[in-house]
């Protein structure tokens, strides 16, 4: 049967074959909220049999209010904390990271259904997982039966060739892929990432991807498991898997193919208010874009690797008059581990603040809140009107390395 | 469901995002949807929860919805009274939650709906009538899954059955 690995995965978890537009019952491996979308979720488990199948699969988060900014999103946190308690499931408490990251260091396995009360929960398909957000009502489902009705997405192959150049990275390319698709150009369907390219990007490179697939539009964003993932696996858990292959078949259909050469990408930047109006940096840099806030962190641009680059670009320099730069490292993991590395001196030393490791900045809740008229550029995946909270301000999206230079120059300009 | 809706057209663009419907600096009130509602649909028109009345439609282009999964989109929408929404096309993480939470979404060309057309809605035959335009539009119906959940008034009610 001519399958593609999303096709596969749900198969094996709907204990038959399908297709594309089949809709289907699947078992779920591993179900997730946080603390915006959780209470809701914990009030319809309650109404709907006031049990949790299998407590140990699930998660709860408390990563946007992280810490609390207001006496309700306390009271919730406090809801979500006795709710863990009644039923058993998973909690990680404020300042442990954000959902999507934690998952990626602990749980998440090759071949797995994994959803989450959360959009980017799509992060997860880099593992080679079937890993899709929805709201918190069907999560209560996930929850409370195992189970979970899904349509089988169709697929648009995305051909990664050759290797990235620096100062691009990850960012660029998923940022040039959403300007090209248009922001529901892959809409309902699985963005599956293969080629060469893959092979060549770090882990922590492929999360980035994956990390944007909704921001298309996509059902989920999917990379074959391969001995980088194994690795990461084993670095992050000290688990030893063993190596599965799950692959496309040859002759599995798809919507369309592209082909993006990673050699050829450059610094790309996404302009207010759509993810999808991207321009390259050379482009933007003309426009002299003064800005007020530069953001290096989130479940998309806060990782080791992200803040390393980011630092290499700060190290020795200071950042612009009136810019503020805000570190948000995506896990408590790699927030002690860009300690040890020195990097967080870096930030200290060029005038960035660390803020906790939850979603605050991009959220518009905390930890970098921007004022009428503000600019702001981040590594966060989302810059819709108002995103930061407040409604006439400007949020530009870009890599680790151009928000960074960024930063130093207090405008936006090539890494 | 309802054989015939009844209301005034609410018109919007297209990529209304979650943040637009359900902007972030009200993440605290999620836990009052009361007060959540007043601030729907703010950052698109910040009118919208004053001039709009029990029954009326929220109308708009393409991707309405898109962005996050947050439920409470949907939810305040419903909560300001909302009959349907009705777009060109919807986020598929938008239009799963207002199914799930018994809002009716349905997909139509919207060109030619305008800002305070008086609309007659008839979500099993498919049909929307303008009275104001005079103009009959072709909806697309809800089928399975997705009908019966609606027709239950929500995931919960469906799964309660």
């Amino acid at each position: 049967m001519k399958q593609t690995i999303t096709e596969k995965i749900i198969s094996k978890h709907a204990d038959c074959n399908v297709k594309a537009g089949d809709v289907v019952f699947v078992n779920v491996d591993r179900a997730f909220v946080q603390d915006g979308t959780g209470p809701l979720t914990m009030d319809v488990i309650k109404d709907i049999g006031d049990a949790v199948k299998n407590p140990v699969k699930n998660c709860i988060f408390l990563d946007h209010a992280s810490p609390s900014s207001k006496y309700e999103l306390s009271d919730s946190h406090n809801k979500l904390r006795k709710y863990a308690e009644k039923y058993g499931i998973n909690i990680f408490e404020v300042g442990d990271g954000i959902c999507h990251q934690i998952m990626a260091e602990n749980f998440i396995k090759p071949g797995e259904i994994v959803v989450g009360a959360d959009s980017h929960t799509c992060m997860a398909g880099a593992f080679g997982a079937f890993a899709s957000g929805f709201g918190s009502t069907d999560i209560a489902y996930a929850m409370a039966t195992g189970k979970m009705w899904l349509r089988v997405p169709s697929a648009i192959k995305v051909e990664l060739i050759g290797e990235l150049k620096k100062p691009s990275m990850a960012k660029d390319v998923i940022l040039y892929l959403i300007g090209k698709l248009g922001a529901n150009g892959a809409n309902y369907k699985t963005l599956e990432f293969t080629g060469d390219g893959v092979e060549k990007l770090s882990f922590e490179s492929r999360l980035t991807i994956c990390n944007m697939a909704i921001e298309a539009g996509a059902k989920n964003g999917i990379m074959l498991a391969d001995e980088k993932t194994y690795s990461y696996i084993k670095k992050e858990r000290g688990e030893e898997l063993n190596f599965e292959v799950l692959n496309s078949d040859i002759d599995a259909e798809y919507e369309d193919i592209i082909s993006v050469d990673l050699s050829q990408i450059v610094p790309q930047v996404s302009m207010p208010h759509l993810v999808d109006n991207v321009k390259t940096v050379s482009e933007v840099q003309k426009e002299d874009i003064k800005i007020n806030q530069a953001v290096i962190g989130t479940c998309t641009g806060g990782r080791l690797e992200d803040l390393t680059v980011a630092a290499e670009v700060l190290s020795g320099k200071k950042v612009a008059d009136g810019v503020r730069l805000v570190i948000c490292p995506a896990s408590k993991k790699i927030y002690k581990q860009a300690i040890d590395k020195g990097l967080l001196k870096v930030f200290i030393e060029s005038g960035g603040f660390i803020v906790t490791p939850g979603c605050g900045p991009c959220v518009g809740i905390q930890g970098g809140v921007l004022g009428t008229g503000e600019v702001c550029v981040s590594t966060a995946n989302r810059n819709f009107k108002g995103r930061m909270g407040c409604t006439d301000s400007y949020i530009y999206l870009a890599s680790p390395a151009t928000v960074a230079a960024s930063a130093l120059a207090g405008r936006i300009v090539n890494p | 469901m309802k054989k015939e809706l009844r209301g005034k057209a609410h018109v919007f663009g297209d990529s209304i995002s979650t943040d637009l419907i359900c902007p972030g600096r009200y993440f605290h009130l999620r836990s009052n949807i009361k007060e959540l509602a007043k601030h729907t649909l703010e950052d698109a028109d910040k009118d919208f929860v004053k001039k709009t009345n029990p029954g009326d439609f929220v109308v708009a282009g393409d991707n309405f919805g898109c962005g996050s999964s947050r439920e409470h989109a949907p939810i305040i929408i419903k909560e300001c009274g909302v009959g349907a929404v009705i777009a060109k096309s919807f986020a598929r993480i938008f239009f799963r939650n207002a199914i799930n939470i018994g809002l009716l979404a349905m997909e139509c060309n919207t060109e030619d709906i305008n800002e305070g057309d008086e609309l007659i809605l008839k979500p099993s035959e498919g049909i929307i009538e303008s009275i104001t335009s005079g103009k009959e539009i072709k909806v697309k119906p809800l089928t399975g899954a997705m009908y019966d959940i609606l027709n239950a008034g929500g995931l919960k009610n469906y799964i309660k059955m």
